[in-house]
């Protein structure tokens, strides 16, 4: 009797599902795709805000592969640099694209970073039992300052160079150790060959090696407890007889598919903005930096790049050197608290009361403004602006364990709201 | 001889085990860490400068024969800017005028030389020789000498105005009150040899 076209077919599978078993009894893949995936169950209510997690894991997917394909033509050397980083953009294939996406796809992280952020904060994501997420992101935000930091000296420009002199110098503030300090991290007396080839060093192996371990952790940790909702009901209070959530539905395919969808869309965006606007006059990639650095010669105003510049704007609010680094520090530091500052007996700002809106807002509206401020030159007006602005940003933090208990507050609801 | 071939779950020998286990992991993890810290000195001390870094970070010669009165001459050493500025008469007048303006009029809070620690900032009365780093965050001061710069706000009697941040220094490199930098622009160690030449970088340990 020969094999008819069914029996083959039917032989391949079995044979194909004795090759998964085979693997799957020495590495449990089912199991892991199972738990993080098809029986991961999310809030069914998630919306526009939460699509910034998963962009940002893209984000992370182009600039490693960017950054890999510009090594291979990078020369990490205060001779070369600038030079490679031309040579990349006008002889070496589709060199532009790369660069222009890798550049690009810092700000893009930054902008999906923020968004991310500040749906914790309006959704209360931070809060019991998720306090280990935050601050895990907090370290990962941490760390991609660092990595855009010494990126940002590679191309070896004027606002390259004078950005990291006075990124450094502020290590100089410190009492006692701090010109020392700053000498340590330069290695050398001035920001030179040898502070670009080390820079280099931690921005291609070192910093991505810490970035993917702790987005790793900060997915791992969300999983052991959940991801929140728009409402802050706690999904995981009832469950079916199976066990699963009512309000719960599982990740693959519901969310997979959802976050496929708003990939198309922020893919598109970014490629409008890399095709038509990569510098985007001059906030993605500074003018200045078009010129090779020279140490002799400060360009007549240093602004970092955009994502820096709230915290700019605080530093040079304070009149003292010390204070207004401590003060920067504080205001990147202060975030990891906000679990515990943040009393209200709701999670999620739908059920907030009026006081504490008006304060996210007036938070929102400064760390804008300081934004904008730190872009700007030094001018008695914008040093004014900038310490009002300052002030309102500590202040939503020192009184948040007040404010946060204050008003009336809406009753939150046994499931998630939602409309059929 | 006898107690090793004893079996560990002995039950009088069960107290005696935890504690020696208990030192022994003790004594692993002491021993373990200094030979973390010590494998760590090579790493740390790696980042500081290397020979050939503090080779070119040796003193510098510059002839200030043919600076002219009232200008500036901008020279490098260790990769950056140091000031030499051929003050006239009026200016070195005008800075005791400025001097209500000084946050740190006699230098006590900024560094310099002992020679330099003076009203002028300097070894030579018509000589200034400072570092064009701003003690802010590093920017290089422009040098606005004329009374009455419109460049700042006044008053203003010479010196020196750093564009980030907008710190303001006098014609000796003392810093403004109310501005951003604190300390008084550096001065390097520095001598004169013979007229005309100056060693930036060395002063032959005179203090």
């Amino acid at each position: 009797m020969s094999a008819t076209p069914d029996d083959m077919t039917s032989r391949i599978s079995r044979q194909a599902g004795n090759l998964g078993r085979w693997f799957n009894d020495r590495l449990d893949v089912a199991t892991f795709y199972r738990n993080h995936l098809s029986e991961y169950y999310a809030s069914k209510n998630f919306n526009f805000w939460y699509y910034f997690g998963s962009f940002a894991l893209i984000v992370l997917v182009i600039q490693l592969v960017t950054g890999v394909f510009l090594t291979m033509n990078y020369k990490p050397s205060a001779a070369e640099a600038f030079a490679s980083v031309e040579y990349i953009m006008r002889d070496v294939r589709w060199g532009w694209l790369v660069r222009y996406m890798h550049s690009t796809g810092a700000s893009f992280f930054f902008i999906v970073v923020y968004m991310h952020m500040f749906r914790g904060m309006l959704y209360g994501s931070y809060r019991r039992p998720r306090e280990l997420v935050w601050i895990l992101g907090m370290l990962i935000y941490l760390t991609l300052m660092a990595e855009a930091f010494m990126g940002y000296l590679l191309p070896w420009g004027q606002m390259s160079y004078w950005g990291a002199q006075v990124i450094v110098s502020l290590f100089g503030a410190i009492p006692v150790i701090g010109e020392a300090l700053s000498e340590w991290i330069r290695g050398d007396f001035f920001i030179s060959d040898i502070t670009l080839n080390r820079f280099f060093a931690f921005h291609v192996i070192a910093v991505p090696l810490i970035l993917v371990f702790l987005v790793v952790v900060h997915l791992a940790a969300l999983h052991e407890v959940g991801s929140n909702n728009p409402d802050g009901v706690d999904i995981k209070k009832l469950k079916d007889d199976k066990g699963k959530p009512l309000d719960g539905i599982a990740f693959h395919p519901y969310y997979t598919v959802k976050d496929l969808m708003g990939a198309v869309v922020f893919l598109g965006l970014f490629a409008a903005v890399v095709f038509f606007a990569p510098e985007l006059n001059g906030y993605f990639l500074e003018h200045a930096n078009f010129e090779p650095a020279d140490r002799l010669k400060t360009p007549e105003h240093i602004a970092p790049v955009w994502y820096f510049t709230p915290f700019y704007a605080i530093l040079r609010a304070v009149p003292d050197k010390l204070g207004g680094v401590v003060a920067m520090g504080l205001a990147v530091f202060v975030l990891f608290l906000l679990p515990w500052l943040d009393r209200s007996p709701v999670r999620s700002i739908r059920y907030k009361s009026t006081i504490n809106k008006v304060m996210l807002a007036l938070f929102a509206i400064s760390f804008i403004a300081l934004g904008y401020l730190g872009l700007k030159p030094v001018t008695p007006l914008y040093t004014l602006l900038s310490r009002i602005f300052s002030l309102i940003y500590f202040a939503f933090f020192l009184g948040l364990p007040f404010f946060s208990r204050m008003g009336k507050f809406k009753t939150v609801p046994e499931r998630v709201t939602w409309h059929d | 001889m006898a107690d090793s071939t004893q079996p560990v779950t002995a039950p009088d020998g069960e107290a005696d085990d935890k504690s020696r286990r208990r030192f022994l992991t003790l004594a692993t993890a002491v021993v373990g860490g200094a030979g973390v810290a010590v494998a760590a000195t090579p790493f740390v001390t790696y980042f500081r400068p290397s020979a050939r870094a503090l080779f070119l970070g040796a003193p510098v010669q510059v002839d200030v024969s043919k600076i002219e009165l009232g200008s500036m001459l901008r020279v490098e050493w260790r990769g950056q800017p140091v000031f030499i500025v051929r003050r006239t008469a009026e200016s070195i007048e005008n800075i005791a005028k400025g001097a209500s303006l000084i946050a740190d009029a006699a230098s006590d809070q900024s560094d310099q030389p002992e020679y330099a620690k003076n009203e002028l900032r300097s070894r030579e009365p018509e000589m200034l020789v400072v570092k064009g780093v701003c003690t802010h965050l590093g920017c290089a001061p422009q040098y606005l000498p004329s009374v009455n710069a419109a460049e700042v706000t006044q008053p203003w009697y010479g010196g020196f105005f750093c564009p980030c941040h907008g710190s303001k220094f006098d014609l000796a490199g003392r810093v403004f009150r109310g501005v951003p930098a604190q300390k008084n622009l550096a001065v390097p160690p520095y001598q004169f040899l013979g007229s005309g030449t100056l060693i930036i970088g060395e002063d032959g340990g005179a203090a």
